[in-house]
């Protein structure tokens, strides 16, 4: 009633015509603000400091009105109902039963990332819950890094950098030697969508390509990076110069790399870990390195993250860390953000979802 | 026949600035050896046996005065492809023949130039220093790199190396740009995917990572100076593997200081290393190596191996493999 009479007192100042675009403009300002409204809610960990970046805040509002978890526990009773998805970042905030039994409208978990271990998907599905993840988006840019750090160890870039910007160097160093890349053999351990794009990389190298995945893939597809299959990771481990895992992380890999395997594996190889730091026995790795059972690791992902200060992966000299960079490129985030919201936009709506994660 | 093999003067073995000892026995087979700090000492002596000059990281350094030494001096070998720091036309003059070992770089020398451009878009080795950094709790979320793959790479001189470079970016389905002296054949750039830029200017201003793999003449001293790195993006990063003087380093720190460009990586600079109070140093978004482009067992023993071929074909009169003979 209000807004006509409104637009009445406007038609007896003004022309119809300026009345009329005023009236469609005052309409689309209503229907912008009752849409709003009708955005559904969505669960966040938090923008800035552990979270989210500010810049990928409106890929998510597009489509959801969020509330952070902070915000969100200062009054569960009032905003629990409304949340029907819940966006995971860095595993946060973590989809516990205490919080998701506390959810009666969830639809959706959709997480930002492939990797999916820190989901009980089981659990959430039995909850009439779905659960979507971010396959595909994440796979450049993680191969990109995999074959940053197997050539930031293999050629001493970071040991480099120091020397030369040391205080006390006075000489370019003789003995700073690293371990040829070009022609060597690359073994890599899951060849998933990210093993596959990690060979594709390493063949511009001319390195030889070995892998080993649960299961075989098709003679294009080896071909097409020229990938021997090894039947057997032990093979593989014997006879690569530099080992990489990019499996994802279950209960058949976890521990997978431990003192067995790192015996295996020559005293002159390298150990690159872009999946999960649970999928290699640590203390094993430790032992290992100070032996000079191998030569050297690079790790973007140990188990937890960050390790503890005091932990020895860190005092080793030939060991390379990065804190979990592998998908660090606003490119990236920002696709990630999308893919992850795409799918909780489906799961609301009842529609196809792109990326559900389905228990076997 | 120890006493018949030919004398070679070498800079030093072991120390700071000489041959691993390792890489030492391969002269040694073929050469008597002689260190220049020995060589000092005596040289109206040592000098007249001397009959090949082995160069190892621009050490012993093939001054006119010490060439004045050596009256039996054939040849003057050097480990590596680049001769910037040898004076070709007056050693040629004394009658003496120059060497250098290219191809066997090659490899590498490409394996580096990706290892530092990946080091510097993904920030490596920001990354290392949180994660070992007593003081980190968390794992940071804003530590943001540039994409790689995707991305435009412009190749600064398509010789062997650069070439190699453009290979290895093919599989991060980089966009290829490159500027050289003389366009390569159609099959060279096919293979690759590289397209030819004219005009240097139009790659500078198209690439996301500018590559640097010129070798050092008169004409690419200070190449990339204001104006080239103005014209750069300023999400850009310029990597050098060629020689510190291919580039104006005053222009750079600016342009690093500014934001010009976004980054540079660098393994080489001018002097090699700088010293200890230049304001590269300092500077976040530089990622600087010592000159360490070929320092791997394999690749360096074999520079070491072409470099003592070259010599004793010199000593011996015969054709050079790798002689380096001015146009």
């Amino acid at each position: 009633m209000r807004r006509l009479c409104y637009v009445q007192c406007m038609r007896r100042l003004w022309g119809p015509a300026q009345v009329k675009n005023l009236h469609t403009s005052v309409c689309q300002l209503q229907r912008k603000k009752v849409m709003e409204a009708d955005k559904p809610w969505a669960l966040i960990s938090e923008v800035g400091e552990q979270g989210y970046i500010e810049d990928v805040t409106d890929i998510m509002t597009q489509h959801f009105q969020i509330i952070s978890h902070r915000d969100f526990l200062q009054n569960p009773q009032l905003h629990a109902p409304k949340i029907q998805a819940m966006f995971v970042w860095n595993a946060c905030p973590a989809a516990k039963p205490s919080l998701l039994t506390s959810l009666p409208a969830l639809k959706v978990v959709a997480n930002g990332g492939v990797g999916i271990d820190h989901l009980d998907v089981p659990y959430i599905t039995s909850l009439g819950v779905k659960v979507t993840n971010t396959p595909g988006v994440v796979s450049d840019a993680t191969a990109d890094i995999a074959m940053g750090l197997l050539l930031a160890s293999a050629r001493k870039i970071v040991e480099g950098h120091q020397i030369a910007v040391d205080p006390k160097t006075t000489h370019i160093p003789q003995c700073l030697m690293g371990v040829e890349v070009t022609g060597s053999t690359l073994g890599i351990i899951g060849m998933g969508d990210i093993g596959h794009k990690i060979a594709q990389r390493s063949k511009g190298f001319d390195m030889k390509i070995l892998y080993h995945n649960r299961k075989r893939r098709s003679v294009e597809d080896e071909q097409a990076v020229g990938a021997s299959y090894c039947e057997s990771m032990d093979d593989l481990l014997r006879r690569s110069d530099f080992v990489m895992l990019a499996v994802n992380l279950t209960p058949e890999t976890t521990g997978l790399i431990s003192h067995r395997e790192l015996a295996l594996m020559k005293p002159t190889a390298t150990l690159v870990n872009v999946s999960r730091g649970l999928v290699v026995d640590q203390d094993a790795l430790v032992k290992a390195l100070q032996s000079g059972t191998i030569r050297a690791a690079a790790l973007d992902v140990t188990h937890p993250e960050p390790l503890p200060r005091d932990h020895p992966l860190l005092g080793l000299p030939n060991v390379l860390i990065t804190p979990h960079v592998g998908t660090n490129t606003y490119t990236t985030t920002r696709r990630m953000v999308q893919r992850m919201v795409d799918n909780a936009v489906a799961a609301v709506k009842g529609q196809c979802i792109p990326n559900e994660v389905k228990t076997k | 026949m120890e006493e018949e093999k030919p004398w070679a003067l070498v800079s030093e073995v072991g120390g700071e600035n000489g041959y691993l000892e390792e890489l030492a026995d391969i002269p040694k087979q073929h050469f008597q050896i002689i260190c220049y700090r020995e060589f000092l000492q005596n040289p109206v002596l040592h000098g007249p046996k001397i009959q090949a000059l082995l160069i190892w990281k621009y050490c012993p350094a093939a001054e006119p005065s010490l060439l004045r030494l050596l009256p039996s001096l054939k040849v003057v070998a050097s480990a590596g492809v680049g001769i910037d720091h040898l004076d070709v036309p007056f050693i040629n003059s004394l009658g003496v023949k120059v060497a250098n070992t290219p191809r066997v770089v090659s490899n590498a020398t490409a394996d580096f130039a990706m290892g530092l451009l990946l080091a510097s878009a993904r920030k490596i080795l920001e990354g290392h220093h949180i994660a070992v950094d007593p003081k980190t709790t968390h794992i940071p979320q804003s530590l943001m790199g540039v994409e790689v793959t995707g991305s435009t790479l412009g190749i600064i001189g398509m010789g062997e190396i650069g070439y190699k470079i453009a290979q290895r970016s093919r599989g991060f389905e980089m966009k290829i740009l490159y500027h050289n002296r003389t366009r390569r054949s159609t099959e060279d750039e096919q293979a690759v995917g590289a397209i030819y830029c004219e005009s240097l200017d139009y790659l500078l201003r198209r690439s996301d990572f500018v590559m640097i793999a010129v070798k050092l003449t008169s004409d690419t001293t200070g190449l990339i100076g204001h104006r080239e790195l103005s014209l750069m993006k300023p999400t850009a990063t310029l990597v050098n593997i060629s020689r510190g003087q291919v580039v104006d380093q005053n222009a750079l720190v600016k342009a690093l200081q500014l934001a010009t460009i976004r980054a540079a990586a660098l393994d080489v600079t001018h002097p090699e290393p700088l010293p200890r109070d230049h304001p590269l140093l300092s500077l976040p978004n530089v990622l600087i190596t010592p000159h360490i482009g070929i320092s791997t067992y394999n690749t360096a023993s074999r520079m070491v191996e072409k470099m003592v071929e070259n010599a004793l074909a010199g000593v011996k009169g015969l054709p050079i493999p790798n002689e380096v003979k001015l146009k």
